[in-house]
């Protein structure tokens, strides 16, 4: 079972399509970014994490939304709460989890970092504060 | 000064609040070793040899006297009563404890200071020219800017798991004070058609495969900055190796793909990334600009100053070597030397520090500045002051007259703190200062740059150290391999080695044969150690070093 973390807390999973049609796509952190596409059909794009110190999954995201990607953005795998806020930050909608991770950082642990649109040096420099 | 807005201070108290939360996270197990490593590592702990080391940022090197006195007191208060002052514009702190570390940090916001991105893979704190906005010879203050780039790279949420660490400095001047070259990414403000704008290098750095850094842009207007840098790391937060850690540094990057291929990449990505900005950003420099107004300089006669130094020759030697030229008249900018003879290179006490708060809020417009050459500055003072200056600094072992001299060393920790270390590099640092005061030479030998790294990764800078000492570990014995001609300036190169190494023994005899070897083939007093090594080559201190025989043979080979 995976928990899909939101900034109202955990979720079951609610995606029921599967990630290999046209309308989602599974994208690992080595992704090519000339290769990013999408079109009005795709309606979600999953960005693997195979580990929280891989930060390219960040900048993937931030250039989907910039190359004007609208449906929505999850990130996957060894995300941790403390990286919640910048997932949001940089265009994730929602971060999916395993037991073991939700299990070892609780709900109360990414509801702390719910707090994403706060603190926002980002917001300041781009007048969107 | 930049003073916090509440932004910033809300920022700063929320940042501790979470840090703290993170160090009881990782006792409860929510946190493993691993993961709560670069969360720690974020916000400036580091694990060293015997102990944690917190690592705080001066941002651009600028501090008043109040936060200096808090310094003092963190020092007293959770640690053994010293800071040591970095090359990277930090000051560390060797011995608190893990428990200890967020009241630590709490205390530092009370003083608008923190230790957000000292270390860890992210973009580091943003050093500038020590002498910024006091050099006569600057065309724009760098401060403003690195404060825009401080803001703009905190808890950036793009870059806080790069590939590696990211350096970024800057100079308002074109003599290059800030070491720019050996950056990821070195800004220098340039002036054309009477536009104010940013040349960009990249690739820069030292460690075990030092590169001096490349242009990528000669002219980025202001309004394109923060796009631009942003394509950068962006760029390399992709394509940066993330196999090898030391292959991770963008200087890699850009040595693996060329600079025409990143610049290509840059220009793609800045079209992306400049559609983000929307002006916002000129705004805020325009405000972050006006908190760096010049003091209001008085003019004044200078006659205490011309008396001393007619009269009193220990304040003559000071201030030929301690002062530079200042933008105002009857001005200067006095450097206190962190490096008295036989002292750790870069370490000041409590007590040390409370003094120079005492002098830069009485004399100073109550600003102090560090430089990446391990001192402290007071960046505007009045000449008819400096007696009085001078007088108290002295009385506090803190008037060392040896500024740019032979004994103004750069030492990193080496082996008496650092776990990575191969030999030790601040003993060695007191001994040649040690030596070379015996021999009360140091004045006629003039400027000469000696940089002490204790390990490959070369904290020390000794690459670019016009004579280079790197301690490596032969066999379980320390051997010091020597560098020359390394330059840190506006004209940076590396040092080239002379051959084998010197054990902690004939290390200081060694640097002595050299400088000896200077002193006689120099064509005048008025011929610096660096531009006597351009001119004569290696040869004659190869000589020097290993005899005749040795030079002609490695001559023939
Ligand atoms: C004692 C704990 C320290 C450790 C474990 C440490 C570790 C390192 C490592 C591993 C590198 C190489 C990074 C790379 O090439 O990717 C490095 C570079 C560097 N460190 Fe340190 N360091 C320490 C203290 C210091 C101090 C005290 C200073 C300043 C005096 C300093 C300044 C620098 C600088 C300027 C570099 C430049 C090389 C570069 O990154 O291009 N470090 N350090
Ligand atoms: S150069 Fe090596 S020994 Fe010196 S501080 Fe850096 S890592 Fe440690």
């Amino acid at each position: 079972m995976t928990i899909i973390v939101r900034d109202d807390g955990f979720h079951a999973e609610d995606w029921n399509g599967d990630f290999d049609g046209p309308a989602a796509q599974d994208l690992p952190s080595d992704t090519d970014p000339e290769s990013l596409a999408f079109d009005d059909d795709t309606g979600m794009i999953r960005i693997d994490f195979p580990s929280f110190a891989d930060g390219r999954g960040f900048t993937l995201a931030r250039l989907l939304r910039l190359r004007g990607y609208k449906g929505r953005l999850r990130a996957r795998g060894h995300v941790i709460a403390d990286q919640y806020a910048m997932a949001r930050r940089a265009g994730f909608d929602e971060v999916e989890i395993d037991e073991a991770l939700a299990e070892r950082q609780p709900q109360d642990q990414w509801v702390f970092r719910a707090d994403w649109q706060a603190h926002d040096y980002q917001a300041r420099m781009r007048g969107t504060a | 000064m930049y003073a916090y807005n509440d932004f910033d201070s809300a920022f700063v108290a929320e940042r501790n609040r979470q840090f703290r939360a993170q160090v009881e996270r990782r006792i409860d197990g929510s946190l493993t070793e691993d993961e709560f490593k670069p969360l720690r590592l974020m916000n400036g702990l580091y694990l060293q040899l015997h102990a944690y080391m917190l690592r705080v940022a001066i941002p651009y090197g600028t501090l008043n006297s109040a936060q200096m006195r808090q310094l003092a007191y963190i020092a007293e208060r959770w640690d053994k009563g010293y800071g040591h002052f970095t090359t990277r514009q930090n000051i560390q702190y060797n011995w608190p404890k893990l428990q200890d570390v967020p009241d630590m940090l709490d205390a530092l916001a009370e003083v608008e200071m923190h230790a957000i991105q000292t270390s860890g893979n992210t973009i580091r704190n943003v050093t500038a020219d020590h002498f910024a906005g006091a050099a006569a010879d600057e065309i724009a203050d760098p401060r403003p800017v690195a404060e825009l780039l401080r803001q703009w790279s905190t808890d950036h949420p793009e870059f806080q798991f790069l590939p590696r660490k990211f350096k970024i400095a800057v100079t308002g001047s074109p003599n290059d004070r800030a070491v720019t070259a050996a950056h990821d990414l070195a800004i220098r403000i340039v002036e054309k058609d009477g536009e104010i704008g940013y040349a960009v290098l990249v690739g820069g750095g030292l460690g075990r495969t030092p590169m001096i850094g490349k242009i990528i842009n000669e002219f980025v207007r202001q309004e394109d900055l923060l796009p631009y840098v942003e394509a950068v790391v962006s760029v390399w937060n992709l394509l940066g190796r993330r196999d090898n850690k030391y292959k991770a540094r963008i200087k890699i990057t850009v040595h693996e793909h060329g600079i025409d291929e990143i610049r290509r990449l840059v220009e793609a990505r800045f079209t992306e990334t400049r559609a983000a900005f929307n002006g916002a950003d000129l705004d805020l420099f325009e405000t972050i600009k006006t908190h760096f107004a010049a003091p209001s300089f008085t003019k004044r006669p200078v006659s205490a100053f011309d008396r001393a130094y007619d009269n009193d020759p220990v304040f003559r030697a000071w201030a030929d070597t301690n002062l530079s030229d200042h933008q105002a008249e009857g001005y200067a900018i006095a450097q206190i030397s962190l490096k008295a003879h036989g002292e750790t290179p870069g370490d000041a006490t409590a007590d040390q520090m409370r003094i120079m708060a005492d002098i830069a809020q009485e004399f100073g417009h109550d600003e102090l500045r560090i430089s990446h050459e391990q001192n402290v500055i007071l960046p505007h003072v009045h000449k008819d002051d400096l007696p009085e200056i001078h007088a108290r600094l002295k009385s506090h072992g803190l008037a060392t007259a040896n500024i740019g001299l032979v004994s103004d060393i750069i030492a990193c920790p080496g082996m008496d703190y650092c776990a990575l270390a191969t030999a030790r590099s601040i003993p060695i640092a007191q001994e040649i200062a040690t030596r070379f005061d015996e021999l009360k030479i140091e004045h006629e030998i003039g400027d000469l740059k000696i940089k002490i790294s204790g390990c490959i990764n070369a904290c020390g800078h000794h690459h670019v150290g016009h004579i280079g000492i790197l301690g490596l570990d032969r066999a379980g014995v320390e051997n010091y391999q020597i560098t020359l001609g390394g330059d840190h300036t506006e004209t940076a190169a590396l040092g080239t080695r002379t051959g084998p190494g010197f054990s902690a023994e004939e290390i200081v005899p060694a640097i002595e044969r050299i400088v000896e070897a200077y002193l006689d083939h120099r064509d005048s007093a008025e011929e610096t150690f660096l531009q006597a090594y351009r001119r004569l080559g290696m040869a004659p201190f190869k000589t020097a070093l290993y005899g005749e025989k040795a030079d002609k043979r490695s001559e023939a080979a």
